[in-house]
């Protein structure tokens, strides 16, 4: 693999990472993080979508008029989001049920508009598909810890087997409530992003001033 | 009857806040968070395409998409679900109504037009738009039931975007470790306002 390609692949790991530097994808990794199991159904989703997605707009992408060009992405998106939908009520209608508006507002999530138009309008098929791997790997690892945490410290649980016996069920523990609402995601995510950017400090932003 | 709408409205501006309840519109509510005076422009546009979106949209599922909704143009089209469709007709509703809104607007009410400006044509791409219209179809509701979820969505977001972007004014005099500027203080305040605004959890009138 050349380095090129590597750094296509690696970078939205932990250098470029779609939620904690691109700001992009943050609606569904906060809702879906309450437990692992959705949260990794909902990762596989949006994988499928945004390499399905990546590669079908830069194989179209001298053929999109530039004038239209959202409502075609968004046409191909909503198609694409449309079959994940579909086989997750087949395959697993409970989490899918569980997940709710959220497998249809993968269409809105802005990682896969973001890397659509900002790297397959312009570049080949194959690192298209590269950077939705990468972006989509790098969406689900923020997406994974989250969901641990949130279920480890919010219910005792990790993808549903006990760690921590809560206390409503004889055990020791004390759940959490903070961890299940939604305010906890912001501040996993939060310190999330304080850690990344203690690791890279270059990520840290300017101070803002008036 | 009244009672009922009053509730919801209630409901759906602090109860369900799209964007600290449901976390809905969280691209924009963070990037476009810096400045009270944007904030406000991109809220009341957030409020007008939502009204009117999720009515529209209530049209289009009851008539065309539900299951055995075709029944008004043929009896034989009784068994007909074209319910799986869904997602692509209120997407393409959303950007047909942002472009005939936009267009509307500028015609005229060019001052609307150029308050709302730039911020029109980024909502079309805005998960609380289709999230709004997602959970109208989930929740089937009847058609002025959802002008009025529409529009308690819309003002609830634009509550939540105007108090972020105040506090953020308020934040540049103050002394952020360097790793959370910017980005990670945000998510930490919002997270604090969700917890203020479930003080609003079973609210019933």
């Amino acid at each position: 693999m050349t380095t090129e390609a590597k750094k296509v692949l690696l970078d939205p790991l932990i250098e470029n990472n779609p939620i904690a530097l691109q700001v992009l994808g943050i609606c569904s990794a906060l809702a879906v993080t309450t437990k692992m199991d959705t949260a990794l159904v909902m990762c596989g989703a949006v994988i499928f979508v945004l390499m399905a997605s990546n590669v079908s707009i830069s194989f179209l992408r001298d053929y999109i008029p530039t004038n239209i060009r959202i409502i075609v992405q968004l046409t191909i998106i909503a198609s694409l989001v449309i079959v994940a939908d579909q086989f997750l009520k087949a395959y697993v209608y409970d989490i899918s049920k569980q997940l709710s508006v959220f497998v249809g507002l993968i269409i809105t999530n802005c990682i896969i508009m973001g890397r659509a138009e900002a790297y397959a309008m312009q570049n080949g098929v194959g690192s298209s598909l590269l950077d939705a791997v990468g972006n989509g790997f790098g969406y689900s690892l923020i997406l994974i810890a989250t969901a641990l945490l949130r279920e480890l410290f919010g219910a005792g649980k990790i993808y549903g087997q006990v760690i921590f016996p809560a206390v409503h069920e004889g055990g020791w523990y004390y759940p959490n409530g903070i961890m299940v609402s939604s305010a906890g995601a912001f501040f996993i995510i939060g310190l999330f992003i304080w850690l990344i950017r203690t690791i890279r400090p270059d990520q840290i932003e300017e101070q803002e001033l008036g | 009857m009244t009672e009922h709408y009053l509730s919801l409205a209630v409901k759906a501006v602090f109860v369900e806040n799209m964007a600290l309840a449901f976390f809905l519109g969280m691209c924009s509510f963070l990037a476009v968070s810096k400045k009270v005076s944007t904030a406000i422009g991109l809220g009341y546009a957030v409020i007008f395409v939502l009204t009117v979106t999720i009515p529209f949209n209530n049209i289009i599922f009851n008539f065309f998409l539900r299951p055995g909704a075709l029944t008004w143009i043929d009896p034989s089209l009784a068994q007909e679900d074209l319910s799986f469709l869904g997602f692509l007709c209120y997407i393409g509703t959303i950007a047909a109504m942002v472009q005939i809104v936009e267009m509307t607007t500028d015609r005229f009410a060019p001052k609307l037009y150029a308050a709302l400006g730039v911020f029109l044509p980024l909502i079309a791409v805005n998960c609380a738009i289709l999230g709004g219209s997602l959970f109208m179809v989930e929740r089937d509701y009847t058609l002025i039931e959802s002008t009025v979820f529409g529009l308690g969505s819309g003002i609830g977001w634009f509550l939540a975007i105007t108090a972020l972007a105040a506090i953020r004014e308020r934040m540049r005099y103050s002394n952020v470790p360097s790793g959370l500027r910017g980005l990670g203080i945000t998510f930490i305040l919002t997270g604090l306002m969700a917890i203020g605004f479930m003080a609003f959890a079973g609210i019933q009138l």
